[in-house]
């Protein structure tokens, strides 16, 4: 490529290295700010993914345009991030309404049973294909 | 027999795309090492995934990730906004309720991991029957209005989805 077009394509890798950094810096902060845990709980796992997605995007755009090879790692750490990110904030949100979500009154389900983290599988003949959600 | 072989064919297909990515490379070990991970992997898995996951309309699946993608850089933004520019006080928190139409657990495994990614708002626990979503925002006036939002923009698209 070119010498103005490698110029270019380094640029783009760069602002969208910053973007991503800004956005991580700005979920740090917000795990600092914010007063409680499930609200902290909202800026790793959203600003951070477009932090991390950010960095990736560029790095991609580096190895294509800059030392014009494909590169396919990134896309799979973002794959892996939007599988692992919902899931763990899943499991911290429950472990908090184990240890305090007594002290806050959560709204009805509006089932006959409660919240799964306080109360047990009613029988499970009637869910979906016969496997209750878990 | 097939049906024995490969419990969850489509998931044969995605990892064997995955290995090929994890290499980093298109070549012919590369793809027979992805095809016999692509066997092995679902027939060791399969006692903890019973059944398989009814689809109709497969390609909808592309349109929404694409709208979850979308949503997720508008989250960010929205997200950052309001840690940057508003006191915690001025926040109002919310957990609220979504009842659900979706009755495969895929799919609400899905619409959980969706809520998370998306604008202020996270999925925490559901109900004991698995027909109810508990959902916690972060900054929101008016949850009925977050949770009929959900229950249109995803809900409904995972729907046609997964019947």
């Amino acid at each position: 490529m070119s010498g103005a077009g490698v110029t270019i394509v380094e640029a783009l890798a760069s602002l969208l290295i910053v973007i991503g950094a800004v956005f991580g810096l700005v979920g740090s902060y917000g795990l600092v700010k914010l007063p409680d845990l499930v609200m902290r709980l909202h800026a790793p796992t959203k600003a951070t993914t477009l932090g991390v997605g950010g960095v990736l995007l560029g790095a991609m755009v580096h190895a294509w345009g800059v030392e014009g090879r494909s590169s396919w790692h990134e896309l799979l750490i973002a794959l892996f991030l939007f599988v692992t990110a919902p899931i763990s904030a899943n499991l911290i949100a429950k472990a908090w309404l184990h240890r305090e979500g007594a002290d806050r009154p959560l709204p009805p389900t509006g089932r006959e049973c409660g919240w799964a983290n306080d109360d047990p599988p009613p029988d499970a003949s009637e869910s979906g294909r016969g496997d209750p959600p878990r | 027999m097939t049906d024995r072989l490969f419990p969850h064919p489509r998931l044969s297909v995605t990892l064997m795309l995955v290995w090929m990515m994890l290499v980093n490379e298109v070549s012919l070990g590369a793809l027979v090492l992805g095809a016999a991970l692509g066997v092995v992997v679902p027939l060791l898995t399969a006692p903890y995934w019973p059944g398989r996951p009814r689809l109709t309309r497969g390609w909808g699946l592309a349109g929404f990730v694409a709208l979850v993608l979308r949503d997720v850089v508008a989250a960010n933004i929205a997200v950052a906004r309001l840690i940057i520019f508003h006191t915690n006080a001025s926040l109002r928190p919310a957990f609220f309720a979504v009842p659900l139409e979706l009755r495969q657990p895929e799919a609400i495994t899905l619409l959980a991991g969706a809520i998370t990614m998306t604008p202020g708002t996270v999925s925490c626990d559901l109900s004991a029957d698995g027909r109810s979503l508990l959902v916690h925002v972060l900054d929101a006036p008016d949850p009925d209005a977050v949770r009929d939002e959900i229950k249109l923009r995803y809900e409904k698209r995972l729907m046609e989805i997964f019947p």
